[in-house]
């Protein structure tokens, strides 16, 4: 065998949000060359940023993703309100969670059942896998849509959202409008623990991988759009510091530009960092359903994310029931926000993983520079890594059930590659274009 | 009718430079999704699935602008493998907010944005998809409304006009009772200029419409530019209000030009 070259190949990657391809080259048992290349087109989001008035920030930059649209105003908005000096109402505060649990239970039920679960179980996706699992099919859509309506509810729509702003939201909702949603979140809640359980029925492969973990921790919460960011190797820093302590580098292999921890290397952000770092954050239902299904810290196989996104969303599912119990509105749904020169920096939790922002605005208010790291591009390289070992251990497999599980392998991180070319960091590099 | 022409209509979806929000649109028809893939052969759309069938398509739904010598190419074959052919939202029927660089030097944002330049192959503009090949329907909307996806599919499969109305967001904040922000409080909006479609949700959250369904049938953007004058506002707010999702749409795009120059 040795010495017999295989290529896996993937010129469109299938259920990632984005454009993306995959390459995999195996000499024998050897895997000499991994790429995950991203041909989607650059969007120049940090330059044209430049000129308009902080208050636009939350809207444009919302266009990065249609998947995570809120990361990218919490992130925006935390950072802005960090360079004015800005206090938010307390009940703005708690509103801000509440509309990023709706973001959390709808994205990771879209991961969980419409694009990563049918590679489990052999399907080309869930409408296939509907005439088959349909009660599963049909909870997927139910839990969706509670989440997209607590979005539209705080936010006016589920996509691009219009109601959050610098100092608070246009407009907030009263306590009626909010314990109209308790009954579905009950159920949500309780379709959440049922899709815990269901994901731990699935088969995983036996892979496990030494991962630096990298995810925000707050004294008291499940981390949303507060906290120091923290890892497994010692990282303890406000988000002032990300730039310091995370580089860019170009790696051999590749001509892709990679995240990495400055002096370390790849890691990892996302659920998996997130459980694994702040367990004994979430709520007691969560920690309970997570032992039921023997999930237990550190959870290293990255196959199990599916698990994790689950208890992700029985936490989001509590927190939101526990958010709209104590909620009062705020004395006024948003604080007067002066135009004045500064510089801030912000960093949550979008269900993919950390979202970093930087802002630095003139005395009018005006954007003089932006800086936008997403999730995805941070977790490329780590992707990357997972490949180079996964792959070895496919060598003997049929070329095409090889590439699937590799496929299955990327979408672990359920990538959003749109986010990633918000300011493309690799090449435009064509799959079709030939002898790549 | 033969069995034959009993098959199911075969629709696909194709992505150029956007966010993804649109056709997660449909996706984000919770309720109608199984309805839709049950009454449809979804034969390419890999945001949600590994199958890719070759086309010729029934419907195409395109989503994106045109922004690299690589996706002007292939659109024109997407056009000729779809018998009907339409844009779904703000990118693909007016450049989208990338279309922001076409006031710009473009070489001089990839230096702003990237260590290694010369790796970036790209276009000096965003453009919709109607200026390189002929579109059946634009969908508008930064994003589009789901209902409107849903009464598009359904109007094409029947062979019948869809019914999306081309009139302004004034007329549904008026079906909402909605108070005009503007008469009452002073609040700049663009929603008499504005295309329905998403509800009148900004003034309906007390803020004004920013106009992200792009120009409606018949806009007066001068009158609409001379009354955010005379609120209070600057000549660059003006051209910074007309310059954002839609921006290249020609009725925003020159107003936006007549105010930047003032």
């Amino acid at each position: 065998m040795t010495g017999h070259t295989r290529t896996i190949r993937v010129e469109t990657l299938a259920r990632v949000e984005g454009e993306g391809a995959l390459y995999i080259k195996l000499a024998g048992e050897r895997v000499t060359d991994v790429k995950l290349k991203i041909y989607e087109p650059p969007r120049f989001f940090e330059a044209f940023l430049r000129g308009r008035h902080f208050s636009e920030a939350p809207d444009i930059t919302a266009r990065i993703c249609g998947i995570c649209p809120i990361a990218y105003q919490m992130s925006a908005i935390h950072a802005i309100e960090r360079a004015l000096g800005i206090r938010v109402d307390p009940a703005v505060r708690l509103l801000r969670r509440l509309f990023y649990c709706g973001e959390w239970i709808e994205s990771h039920t879209l991961h969980i059942y419409m694009l990563h679960a049918p590679d489990f179980l052999g399907y080309q996706d869930a409408i296939a896998m509907a005439a088959d699992h349909r009660p599963a099919v049909e909870r997927a859509l139910r839990l969706k849509k509670i989440g997209n309506r607590i979005v539209t509810l705080l936010g006016g729509r589920e996509i691009h959202p219009i109601a959050a702003a610098v100092g608070g939201f246009y407009k907030v909702p009263t306590k009626q409008q909010l314990h109209e949603l308790v009954e579905d979140l009950k159920w949500a809640l309780d379709a959440s623990l049922e899709t815990t359980r269901w994901t731990a029925s699935l088969e995983f492969p036996d892979f496990e991988q030494d991962y630096e973990f990298v995810a925000l921790r707050h004294p008291d919460e499940y981390p949303f759009n507060e906290g120091r960011l923290v890892s497994n190797r010692g990282l303890d820093i406000d988000a002032a510091e990300y730039e310091d302590h995370f580089v860019e580098v170009h790696v051999k292999h590749s001509n892709a530009l990679h995240s990495v921890v400055r002096g370390r290397g790849s890691y990892l952000v996302g659920p998996l960092a997130r459980f694994n770092l702040n367990f004994n954050k979430l709520p007691q239902a969560a920690q309970q359903v997570a032992r039921e299904v023997n999930l237990s810290v550190p959870v290293k196989n990255p196959f199990r994310s599916i698990m994790v996104r689950s208890v992700e969303t029985v936490f989001a599912c509590a927190e939101a029931l526990r958010i709209i119990s104590e909620y009062e509105p705020p004395s006024t749904p948003r604080v007067e926000v002066p135009n004045q020169a500064g510089v801030g920096q912000a960093i949550t939790e979008a269900p993919r993983g950390i979202l970093y922002h930087r802002y630095a605005m003139d005395d009018k208010g005006l954007i003089i520079a932006a800086k936008i790291i997403p999730p995805t591009s941070q977790n490329q390289k780590r992707i990357e890594d997972d490949l180079r070992d996964y792959a070895t251990r496919l060598v003997a497999w049929p070329l095409e059930e090889a590439t699937w599980k590799c496929e299955q392998a990327i979408r672990n991180y359920d990538p959003c590659i749109s986010c990633a070319t918000h300011s493309l960091r690799l090449t435009l590099e064509r799959a079709d274009a030939g002898d790549v | 009718m033969s069995s034959k022409t009993k098959r199911k209509p075969r629709v696909a979806v194709f992505k150029f430079a956007s966010c993804d929000g649109c056709q997660l649109s449909l996706l984000d028809a919770e309720d109608e999704l199984l309805g839709v893939a049950g009454a449809l052969e979804i034969a390419h759309f890999p945001e949600a699935t590994r199958a890719m069938l070759k086309g010729p398509y029934d419907i195409g739904l395109v989503e994106g602008s045109v922004t690299t010598h690589h996706d002007a190419q292939r659109i024109q074959e997407v056009r000729r493998q779809c018998t009907t052919l339409v844009t779904i939202g703000a990118c693909a029927t007016a450049g989208g907010i990338q279309a922001l660089r076409n006031w710009k030097d473009v070489d001089e944002f990839i230096r702003v944005v990237y260590a290694t330049p010369q790796f970036i192959s790209t276009l000096k503009l965003s453009t919709p998809i109607a200026e390189h090949v002929p579109v059946d329907f634009e969908l508008r909307g930064c994003p589009i409304n789901k209902y409107h996806l849903i009464e598009l599919i359904s109007a094409t499969l029947a062979g019948r006009k869809p019914n999306i109305p081309s009139y302004s967001v004034c007329m549904e904040c008026k079906r909402k009772n909605n108070v005009c922000i503007t008469v009452a409080r002073g609040v700049a909006c663009l929603g008499p200029v504005t295309h329905a479609g998403c509800g009148a949700l900004c003034p309906s959250y007390d803020r004004g419409c920013y106009g992200c369904y792009g120009p409606m049938e018949s806009p007066n953007t001068t009158s609409m530019a001379n009354q955010f004058h005379i609120l209070g506002q600057s000549d660059a707010q003006i051209t910074r209000a007309f310059r954002g999702f839609n921006a290249w749409s020609w009725q925003f795009r020159k107003t936006s030009e007549d105010y930047e120059h003032k």
